[in-house]
């Protein structure tokens, strides 16, 4: 599928009817959603044919995208019903098949090394302090193969030093698929310049976590 | 909840030891088809707990699968690999549960998805 066209299915998506600010509910833009799964899949090969975890999935774009570059299992975990049943709508309106679980990200108990990807855009911590590195480092235990994450640029040094020591990450790197400076459009007036990573776990051996 | 999901979960509920696999209680099961790719199957016949998969498919009455972990060379076996197929990803849990095999406590699921959330006293 060309970027184009993806972009364009996705930009059909609904969204949050009644963001919830404490969850930092911000729809994770068309544009910025398909050049992640875009780069993924043609750049690094983690998307097609592999087993796709979105967390945070909100209204699903990232998971959704994973399922129309041929993902062959895809889920989307969020805390929220409300987004899930709008997620579940996304997927019946595209044809394509996405698994939801409602859980607390950092509270699943998750079984055996199944997972190869994590596409995510968690929450930036704004709300509550610390959930970006939460939804991180649990993104780097339970997937076998990458990362992909978006992040506020001013928390970028503090991301990587994170990511490369307390979490098992065996590289952290910045993609500059998104033009630069890609804003985030939280509200009225205020902008967020995000980054795109890619993170690689470190081998595990099988066990849960 | 497909199959597959399944053999991801484990009980999270503080203090759990032995939480997988999560036992089902089907009271919806819908069978939605999905393309065949035996190299997808391949690769998820060495990540998956056989055990879980078979008694799961078997508990959403779906009885085609070995009880017993089979030799690896049961994948050159298109009819093998077809049953395999059906039971990881066509068969969904609709409605029903999934339960804690040490605690015995309800994990709902509703429309397919299940609510794994916990209540304070868990985490
Ligand atoms: C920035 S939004 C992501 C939007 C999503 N990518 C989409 O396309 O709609 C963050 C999401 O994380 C969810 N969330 C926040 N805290 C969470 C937690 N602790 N566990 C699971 N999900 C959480 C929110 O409900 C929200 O849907």
């Amino acid at each position: 599928m060309k970027l184009k066209q993806l972009e364009s299915l996705l930009g059909n998506l609904q969204q949050f009817d009644n963001p919830k600010i404490e969850l930092e509910q911000y729809p994770t833009g068309a544009h910025i959603a398909s050049r992640m799964l875009y780069t993924a899949e043609n750049s690094f090969g983690d998307v097609s044919n592999k087993v796709v975890a979105d967390f945070g999935c909100g209204c699903g774009t990232l998971g959704l995208a994973a399922t129309l570059l041929d993902a062959e299992h895809v889920i989307g975990l969020d805390v929220d019903d409300e987004s899930l049943e709008i997620a579940s709508i996304n997927a019946e309106d595209l044809e394509v098949e996405m698994g939801l679980i409602q859980c607390e990200i950092k509270n699943l108990r998750w079984q055996g090394q199944i997972v190869d990807t994590v596409v995510m855009n968690p929450p930036f911590g704004t709300r509550k302090k610390g959930a970006d590195m939460e939804f991180l480092s649990t993104a780097l235990k339970v997937a076998s193969q990458a990362v992909y994450s978006l992040h506020k640029t001013t928390t970028r040094e503090h991301i990587k030093r994170a990511a490369l020591r307390d979490y098992g990450a065996s590289s952290a790197e910045l993609r500059y698929d998104l033009p630069k400076q890609y804003k985030f459009h939280k509200k009225k007036d205020v902008d967020i310049a995000v980054d795109l990573w890619r993170f690689v776990p470190k081998p595990k051996h099988e066990s849960s976590s | 909840m497909r199959l597959l999901t399944h053999n991801m979960l484990s009980s999270n509920i503080k203090g759990v030891i032995n939480g997988f696999p999560l036992l089902i209680q089907a009271e919806r099961v819908v069978e939605k088809q999905v393309d065949f790719n035996p190299d997808f199957l391949k690769n998820m016949f060495s990540k998956i707990d056989w055990k879980a998969l078979a008694d799961a498919s078997k508990t959403m009455g779906y009885d085609e699968l070995p009880d017993e972990v089979p030799d690896p060379s049961v994948l050159d076996s298109q009819e093998f690999l077809q049953k395999f197929h059906h039971a990881l990803l066509e068969l969904h849990l609709e409605e029903g549960a999934l339960v804690c095999p040490e605690t015995g406590r309800r994990f709902p699921v509703n429309k397919g998805i299940p609510n794994m959330l916990l209540h304070e006293d868990e985490v």
